[in-house]
């Protein structure tokens, strides 16, 4: 809701210490939550993120948060997507280009930011184009999954053709890890289309076989 | 007149590709004059609604002699008109430096990095990296907007195809494109408090070049610059400041109403309105900004945006005398 998003990048700075504190719990439970395993465990926990972030920032459930990148302002809800913004064409007073009605989402962020404890540093940090494969996924999921296989360093479980993407966001890939994934992706966190596309080619592949 | 020395045509098919002098990205005259210290000139094409290249080459010709770098836009305004590609490959082969825009509403990454080892090969040396204004001020506005990149992420893109010599999946280039990499700055529109942070993260990203949109409030955009040069940017980046003569208060007027990002102050706007003859009056103004921009500490050059003015170009820039250190 708009006036809630609004409210959020006011009180970006608390919204900051909760997301922090969270993390930390979360991150304790990695061992726990990879012995339920994060297939299982991933539509149960992207409804509830849908539901609670879509009530507070308006998530658009990119499966990438960087809310704390960008001043507790989502984004997503920028109509160019643009994810290192604000564009050249906010209108006077800070509205949107394209939605004059709306605030530019981007304006709140960088406004937001400067009340974070770590917010304008992080949000000077270049972000990737968004992996439109993730749509519909738990960042939560994926944050815990990245931040837990940087701890272990179980390099075998990174996939390797993501790896040009890290280091040419290499600092991206350092401070939110779910922008930048390396990790295996549950098969479950992938799009839908994408999950549909994969098994139409394995089946096409296993009637061509047969 | 002003002799400029012009680069000799580039056929791709019988020379080898341009090999960058010591010390520079590409081939592009833009950049050897920015990096020997002169003041840069750079100005904007006029695109055609037309298959005929030699409508390409009439709107170039009002600007040669005075551009170091010709702008073909890309679709500028959301409005369709020939491709960037294509005029940028057209004035390669008539011996013209120019600057290919990319905007990032109309193509995907794959068509983009695509069309960056495309141009590289047609001989253009410098990249704009834009986001795009939305489709909805333009001709078609029930368009599928893109959006794939934004102009920063897109920058960091093409920085590492030149200097990693890969795709951003990865898969390695047999010959990395020789590009200078420029980007876009609108110092006079809100959030003024956070323009300076934006350029400054494009310049992380990897631009080379700035140019930027009309500035016709000298005040705020002096203040910018002092907020470029406190962080020192002046020196990582070469910042040309978009300039452009107004033909008359009405067109100004409708100008900052209905194309996204000009602000034009009230009393440029109010001077128009009591001159005699609005259109010299722009003019004059304009040659006023190109002189202030080259007392500015840290501006390394100006981008002229003539639209529908280009036959003023010329006269523009010979009368403000910048290009007096060529000879």
């Amino acid at each position: 809701m708009y006036a809630v998003r609004l409210f959020c990048t006011r009180h970006a700075r608390a919204f900051e210490s909760v997301y922090k504190g969270l993390e930390k719990v979360f991150l304790s439970l990695h061992p726990l939550l990879k012995g339920i395993g994060y297939n299982r465990l991933e539509r149960p926990v992207a409804m509830i993120e849908q539901m609670s972030k879509g009530f507070l920032f308006d998530c658009k459930m990119c499966g990438q948060c960087v809310l704390s990148s960008a001043g507790m302002s989502c984004p997503m809800n920028c109509p160019k997507n643009i994810r290192n913004g604000p564009c050249g064409g906010v209108r006077d007073g800070g509205f949107c280009e394209v939605r004059p009605e709306m605030r530019c989402v981007w304006v709140e962020a960088w406004n937001g930011a400067k009340t974070m404890q770590n917010g304008l540093e992080r949000i000077r940090v270049v972000q990737p184009p968004v992996n439109r494969e993730l749509k519909g996924s738990s960042s939560w999921l994926r944050i815990i999954r990245e931040k837990g296989a940087m701890k272990e360093a179980s390099k075998r479980q990174l996939d390797p053709a993501k790896s040009e993407l890290a280091q040419a966001f290499a600092k991206a890939r350092k401070l939110e890890p779910a922008a930048v994934p390396l990790a295996k992706e549950p098969v479950a966190a992938l799009a839908e289309q994408a999950v549909k596309e994969q098994t139409s080619v394995h089946s096409t592949q296993e009637t061509t076989s047969q | 007149m002003i002799k400029v020395q012009q680069p000799e045509p580039y056929d791709p098919l019988s020379q080898v590709p341009l090999v960058p002098p010591p010390g520079h990205y590409s081939a592009s005259k833009l950049e050897r004059v920015l990096r020997k210290g002169l003041f840069a000139v750079t100005a904007e094409l006029n695109p055609p609604d037309s298959a005929d290249p030699r409508d390409v080459l009439k709107a170039a010709e009002p600007l040669v002699e005075v551009a170091d770098a010709i702008n073909a836009t890309d679709a500028s305004g959301a409005n369709c008109h020939m491709s960037s590609m294509a005029i940028c490959s057209l004035l390669s082969r008539a011996g013209q430096g120019s600057v290919f825009q990319i905007s990032c509403r109309d193509r995907n990454r794959i068509a983009i990095q695509g069309d960056v080892l495309g141009v590289a090969a047609l001989g253009v040396g410098n990249v704009l990296c834009l986001s795009g204004d939305g489709v909805g001020v333009g001709d078609q506005p029930g368009a599928k907007a893109v959006f794939d990149f934004d102009a920063i992420s897109l920058l960091r893109t093409l920085k590492t195809m030149r200097n990693e010599g890969v795709f951003l999946s990865g898969r390695k280039l047999t010959t990395p494109p020789n590009i200078f990499l420029g980007a876009a700055a609108n110092p006079c529109i809100q959030p003024l408090e956070w323009r300076a942070e934006r350029l400054a993260k494009k310049v992380t990203a990897g631009a080379d070049f700035i140019q930027t949109n009309y500035i016709f409030d000298v005040d705020v955009f002096e203040k910018f610059m002092e907020t470029l040069r406190k962080e020192g940017l002046h020196k990582k980046v070469f910042i040309l400041a978009g300039v452009g003569p107004l033909a008359s208060a009405k067109a100004a007027r409708w100008m900052r109403t209905n194309v996204p990002g000009i602000h034009i102050p009230d009393r440029v706007v109010d001077r128009l309105e009591k001159a005699d003859n609005p259109g010299e009056e722009g003019k004059k103004l304009c040659i006023e900004l190109v002189r202030q921009m080259r007392q500015i500490e840290g501006v390394a050059g100006v981008h002229i945006m003539a639209y529908r003015r280009e036959h003023m170009v010329n006269e523009i820039i010979e009368a403000s005398g910048v290009l007096a250190d060529r000879q």
